[in-house]
């Protein structure tokens, strides 16, 4: 009986590894399709600037080549001013980020939950998401100095409105019906909060969270490169100034490895909630 | 001490006078607030009915006829403005555990498995997890959907989702279950399958049953008793006894004396919208 039983399967997985064989680099491309199409554009775009680079039809001034900025990666790296940059405007970016998350998601809450406060803030808010915040930086600048400070100030308000407005979404968003069940158990505002607002509105704050990310980026880079004494986007400004392009694209490339690696991680915190949203999975 | 004693008896002798009556409303009156028109829409004017002890009685009416605020009120979401509402000779005041709703929206937690979901109320009531467990099994199995405990609700259609919704109202073990057009935006067949479930159900734990409709045959098909509500503000027009025996089955809707009631009930409701 054991016997039979261990047989099937083995005679059914070498069936399909027969198959898989007969066909292997199909099989293997149709399984990777997306990922193979996208790093053979990214192989290609790399060559044909290679090339341009090198021909002498442009003036490698201008475009630099892939060659030429891994060149002043290495050298970036290896003078270690990299790591002071990289902390700066690490220190900076999370501060601002996370005070943003403090202040913003609470607020947001009770925008959505009562509409008095809803009645109060909303001006402010309409304000504050109609205009390009990134105009207040020169104030900011006046108010706080050069130094972090200003940074983590202008990356607080580019990233505080998405999650205010966002969160409070979310709130607005959720079904009444649920609200009213829980009234019918005899639910305390609290427990409505804990079980009903807080859950319901986390898939519409995570999003909040990740446009928070892009937006808090352009608020370092931009901070930075406005005025400052160290920082990616300082660097990435004094490279311009120099003529050093190879360098630039190594701060352009840096800044844009930390905006997709913040939102695949982002991503990674939202398939969490995938399992009961049916629009998804 | 010799007050107190007696304020004790007269409290006792009411409660077992009411002990038959579950249920009383006395000349209930709803107005609440529109904040739209800033003005006090009155939606019941005056409902008094009684409600006794495992009986099961539906109200009908036409559209805007105060019924559904009267269930609010009944299960204490909404202040009566009018009137006395009592369960067990308590005065209602507020929601309490000794009565469960089923809305008409399924209403369930998409973040909660279904157990979780049966459980929910009685969580917010502080009963532990492993007994709550326990009981929302049981409860689940009532309602015919065991296996499904770990399942997510989108992953179930309407009809399976009402079912949830109704366990969640019964592992309260409620003294009065209120449901509010429960299988209206279910269709047709579900729908038919559900009554004889609930009543099903209903035989089987024996609660007693105060449940909304604007559908005749199904209030008739339910009820013991079916209250006919005049068109807002509610008041009400006629109750009928419905003189069918228990436990009951499909076949009795095409009982002559089923299409008499149909008629009957139809014509008041007819009545109402014609003035």
């Amino acid at each position: 009986m054991a016997e039979n039983i261990q047989v099937k399967p083995t005679a059914n997985t070498t069936n399909r590894l027969k198959r898989t064989r007969t066909n292997g680099f199909k099989a293997f491309y149709f399984k990777r399709e997306r990922e193979i199409l996208g790093g053979g554009a990214i192989f290609l775009f790399f060559v044909v600037w290679e090339i341009l680079g090198a021909s002498g039809i442009f003036n490698p001034m201008f475009i630099s080549s892939p060659s030429r900025v891994w060149a002043a990666g290495v050298a970036y790296v290896e003078s270690g001013l990299i790591w002071n940059d990289l902390r700066i405007s690490g220190i900076e970016f999370f501060s601002g980020y996370l005070l943003a998350l403090i202040v913003g998601v609470p607020i947001g809450l009770l925008m959505g939950w009562y509409w008095r406060v809803r009645a109060i803030l909303d001006p402010f808010v309409s304000f504050f998401y109609s205009t390009p915040r990134i105009a207040f930086l020169p104030v900011l600048i006046i108010w706080l100095g050069i130094g972090m400070g200003s940074k983590i100030a202008i990356i607080f308000m580019m990233s505080v409105i998405p999650f205010v407005v966002n969160t409070m979404t979310g709130v607005r968003t959720i079904d009444q019906n649920l609200v009213k069940v829980a009234r019918a158990f005899n639910a305390s505002d609290l427990q409505i909060f804990r079980t009903i607002i807080l859950p319901g509105a986390i898939p519409s704050i995570i999003s909040g969270l990740r446009l928070g990310i892009g937006l808090g980026l352009i608020g370092i880079v931009v901070g930075e490169m406005y005025a400052a004494n160290a920082g990616i986007g300082y660097r990435l400004m004094e490279a311009g100034t120099m003529f050093r392009t190879d360098l630039l694209f190594v701060c352009v490339l840096i800044i844009a490895g930390i905006g997709i690696a913040a939102s695949e991680l982002l991503v990674r915190v939202e398939r969490i909630f995938d399992k009961w949203r049916p629009d998804r999975s | 001490m010799a007050q107190n004693s007696l304020a004790s008896a007269v409290t006792t002798e009411r409660r077992l006078d009411a002990a038959k009556n579950k249920l009383i409303a006395n000349r209930v009156q709803i107005e609440y607030f529109v904040k739209r028109t800033g003005e006090y829409h009155l939606a019941v004017e005056d409902i008094t009915l009684t409600i006794a002890e495992n009986e099961f009685v539906c109200i009908v009416g036409p559209s805007g006829c105060g019924k559904s605020t009267f269930l609010s009120a009944v299960a204490g979401l909404l202040k009566h403005s009018g009137g006395n509402l009592s369960l067990d000779g308590k005065p209602i005041t507020g929601p309490c555990k000794d009565l469960s709703v089923v809305f008409q929206s399924a209403a369930l937690l998409p973040w909660r498995t279904i157990i979780r979901n049966v459980t929910y109320g009685i969580e917010l009531w502080g009963v532990p997890k492993k007994e709550a467990l326990e009981r929302a099994k049981k409860m689940i199995s009532l309602v015919g959907l065991s296996g499904y405990e770990q399942r997510y609700p989108h992953e179930l259609s309407g009809g399976m989702q009402q079912r949830v919704n109704l366990a969640r109202a019964l592992v309260a073990d409620p003294q009065l279950l209120l449901l509010d057009e429960p299988f209206a935006a279910l269709d047709a067949q579900t729908r038919e399958m559900m009554q004889h479930e609930l009543l099903r159900i209903w035989q089987e734990n024996k609660k007693t049953a105060l449940f909304i409709t604007h559908q005749i045959n199904e209030a008739i098909y339910l009820a013991d008793r079916v209250v006919v509500l005049s068109k807002g503000p509610g008041r009400i027009k006629e109750i009928i006894p419905i003189d069918f025996p228990r436990p009951r089955d499909e076949t009795i809707k095409r009982d002559p004396k089923f299409l008499e009631y149909e008629d009957r009930i139809w014509a008041l409701i007819k009545e109402e919208s014609n003035e």
